[in-house]
């Protein structure tokens, strides 16, 4: 008896052949126009700008941008929509609409995730199994509350506001949308939405879908532009509230701008959030959680942990453990199923990143980046953690939203909690310990509007969302998501 | 080197996973990897009614899988019960196949450490390459992590030049944490090979298992530059676990581990399956299972 074949003939460097997900099936115009009242309307100065794809630099489509006029014709539209149709509604009817709406979007979810991923750069799995589930989900979540608002406010009447001015970034594009648009379609209200500049595509195809679902003209118009757009659209004397997800900058700016004007307004914006390893911690699981913590959708999440404490007995098995984990991540073609980290969202963001990091080294920080070899073409950064930092340095404090961690060691609970606070922000935490008693102590104890505990990025309708601080005002998320878009009589 | 309690977050081990395990391997690399998996299954059999002819049958499929199909390679071992040894060895002469015994009052253990070395060196005598021991994990639930240790040394001693599984028999273990600790256990005291179960006990090999003990070797190799293999055994019989098994290994341990040195498959009806998967990529189309030997 004879072997047929000598096993050590075999190939031990074991690669992952491209498994890139299809794109036969996705239809993207070469132009998209303003959704204003139900229908597709080209913009007055018939001005466009491009959107590209990240991961190639290649142009996707052309979008039109909507200037003063554009944005006066959508609020109209929103408000006739609102006057004479949606505020009058029976909500029973108003919630059929927005199922008809979230079952849509779960059937051509494919697509979706697709074009999110083309458009912005995110990696398939996460557009797959993160954002456009959760897309629906809010939407299924927030038609259910449209016939029981009495029974999320008892002994109150909660009335729609009016037309609202909803500005959404382009980290989550239409997962933002989907948080924003539930809410204020199941309580009545009217919207004007508009994307950011960079990922426009997937709110132009829920404009599709919205259009596809028969909902009555108006209700939603969606219209494009950068932050000129934005501003006409806050400014506008037609708004009663403005809800708005972006940077602390821009949010502060709105709160000026609309200060006596009786508009309402929610802010959703940055963050630092402090990531807490304890010793007795499940080591090889918080690793997991550090790695989704900061690497999630390229580290462009308002909620990253993107500072890390890790107790001193235990820190520098952690770093290497992290170190060692960084360097499996697969960087790359964001439509390849096996990509974890895709591309950064745009040449001005990439540039912010490399700027930090570069103040990161002239600080004296320790940098550590995998050695993965990133594409040519494309915006990319590859996964990266700074030791040797403390709260005085300036990545420390500053939001970075990119793949990037700031790594400190701390010795007592008093201590990180301390140094966990000690940010303007204060939108989310994570904390790792096996025992109970810590968990409670340590998340009452951050200022922070979510807390995880022995996890992070989860994420589900039913949940409010939002800051303390300089993180933002108000919630989105939850029986709290409604209440930014009623007035309690 | 590290001195704290690793525990283990079962949830966080889920969902780790379910990550690695929606890796997606297609074309060249599904190829490559079914052809690995061949050559890391330890084809089994371990029952009561075994003979030395099903045993002589088993050892010309594992040299000869699928001899329409050229260039394939042969299973790492053979694992047999003790009796079956010789019968095991005399066939598998001149194929590099491994004889692997179970031994140590398998699949319970419940027997005195005497019987137990004696058992081990019968098989060793016989020509076993390979010992594959059960822990007492009665001992080990109570406590008594001194005895668990101290008799796998002892097991070790009595292989001599053969190489020594320690199954753990995580079934019986239930928590995560035990498994850990076990697997650290038996890597200390002189395992060569840290095995899951032993086909006897439900559940057998289940991924979050099988990636906490992976993480042990990782560390234990971290801390003391020793290679110790893995071998989850029990229920793995379709060729995409097998797979998704692989790319734990690759994503925990590295390409190293990607060797029947270091890793293999206790299994009974995979091979089979990986044959099928083979010949598809090939052809095309699946063939009918009547195609593939039984033995």
């Amino acid at each position: 008896m004879e072997t047929t074949t000598n096993k050590s003939d075999l190939k031990t460097d074991w690669i992952y052949s491209p498994a890139p997900e299809s794109t036969d099936h996705i239809r993207i115009n070469q132009r998209y126009d303003l959704f204003i009242n139900g229908e597709f309307l080209l913009p007055e100065k018939e001005k466009y700008f491009e959107t590209i794809n990240p991961a190639n630099e290649k142009k996707l489509a052309d979008v039109a941008e909507a200037d003063q006029a554009d944005v006066n014709t959508a609020v109209t539209a929103a408000r006739k929509a609102y006057e004479n149709v949606w505020s009058k509604m029976d909500p029973a009817e108003r919630g059929k609409y927005i199922y008809r709406i979230a079952r849509l979007i779960q059937e051509r979810a494919r697509e979706f995730a697709v074009i999110e991923t083309m458009d912005g750069g995110k990696p398939i799995r996460e557009s797959r199994d993160i954002d456009i589930p959760l897309v629906s989900a809010h939407f299924f979540y927030y038609a259910g509350w449209a016939d029981k608002l009495e029974y999320a406010f008892p002994g109150k009447q909660a009335r729609s506001i009016g037309v609202a001015g909803q500005i959404i970034p382009w980290n989550f594009p239409l997962l933002m949308a989907a948080w924003k648009l539930a809410p204020a379609l199941a309580t009545g209200n009217t919207v004007v939405l508009k994307p950011a500049e960079t990922t426009p595509l997937t709110a132009m195809k829920l404009a599709e879908i919205i259009q596809e679902a028969d909902l009555p003209p108006g209700v939603v118009n969606i219209i494009n532009g950068d932050g000129k757009t934005g501003r006409a659209l806050v400014e506008h004397p037609g708004i009663d509230k403005i809800a708005f997800t972006g940077s602390t900058e821009v949010g502060k700016l709105i709160m000026k701008t609309v200060a006596g004007t009786g508009k309402r307004y929610t802010l959703e914006l940055g963050g630092k959030a402090a990531n807490i390893i304890f010793e007795d911690a499940a080591i090889d699981q918080a690793v997991e959680g550090i790695i989704d913590g900061i690497f999630f959708n390229q580290g462009h999440v308002c909620c990253a942990g993107s500072r890390l404490f890790v107790q001193e007995s235990v820190a520098e098995t952690v770093i290497s453990k992290l170190k060692n984990r960084m360097e499996t991540l697969i960087v790359g073609d964001p439509l390849d199923k096996n990509t974890d980290i895709g591309a950064i969202n745009s040449k001005m963001q990439l540039d912010k990143i490399k700027m930090y990091v570069d103040i990161g080294l002239n600080e004296g920080g320790t940098v550590y980046q995998s050695s993965c070899k990133l594409p040519e073409k494309g915006y990319w950064h590859a996964p990266t953690l700074f030791t040797d930092v403390s709260q005085s340095h300036r990545i420390v404090q500053e939001e970075i939203f990119g793949p990037v961690l700031a790594v400190q060691t701390f010795r007592t609970v008093d201590e990180v909690i301390t140094k966990a606070n000690n940010t303007p922000y204060g939108l989310s935490g994570g904390v790792w310990t096996d025992k109970g008693a810590k968990i409670f102590k340590v998340s009452k104890a951050i200022r922070a509007g979510v807390l995880w505990a022995n996890t992070f990025n989860k994420f589900d309708p039913s949940s409010p969302f939002g800051g303390y601080k300089e993180s933002g005002m108000g919630r989105e998320g939850g029986l709290e998501g409604l209440q930014p878009y009623v007035n309690l009589v | 080197m590290e001195t704290f309690l690793h525990r283990i977050d079962e949830v966080g081990a889920q969902e780790r996973v379910a990550r690695l395990f929606s890796r997606s391997i297609k074309k060249e690399s599904k190829i490559n990897a079914l052809r690995t998996i061949l050559s890391m299954i330890d084809l089994t059999t371990l029952e009561g009614k075994d003979s030395p002819g099903k045993v002589k049958q088993l050892c010309y499929k594992a040299a000869h899988l699928h001899d329409q199909f050229p260039h394939l390679p042969t299973v790492a071992a053979i694992c047999v019960y003790p009796t079956m040894v010789s019968a095991a060895k005399t066939a598998l002469e001149g194929t590099g196949i491994k004889v692997a015994s179970v031994a140590t009052a398998f699949p319970s253990g419940m027997t005195s450490l005497e019987f137990k070395l004696e058992e081990v060196r019968m098989v060793v005598d016989a020509g076993a390459d390979e010992v594959d021991m059960v822990i007492s994990r009665g001992k080990f639930l109570r406590g008594e992590y001194q005895y668990v240790s101290d008799e796998i040394a002892r097991v070790k001693e009595a292989c001599g030049k053969s190489h020594l599984k320690v199954i753990l028999e995580t079934g019986e273990l239930v928590t995560l944490d035990n498994v850990r600790f076990a697997s650290e256990i038996a890597m200390e005291a002189g395992a060569d090979f840290i095995k899951t179960s032993t086909g006897k006990v439900t559940p057998a090999a289940t991924p979050p298992v099988v990636l906490v003990m992976l993480e042990a070797i990782r560390d234990y190799y971290k801390q003391t530059g020793k290679k110790i293999g893995m071998k989850p055994a029990g229920g793995i019989s379709k060729a995409k676990l097998a797979v998704q098994y692989l790319v734990m290994v690759r994503e925990t341990l590295g390409q190293d581990w990607l060797t029947a040195d270091l890793f293999r498959f206790g299994a009974s009806s995979l091979a089979n399956d990986v044959l099928m998967q083979i010949v598809k990529q090939s052809t095309g189309v699946y063939q009918s299972a009547n195609y593939f030997s039984i033995d």
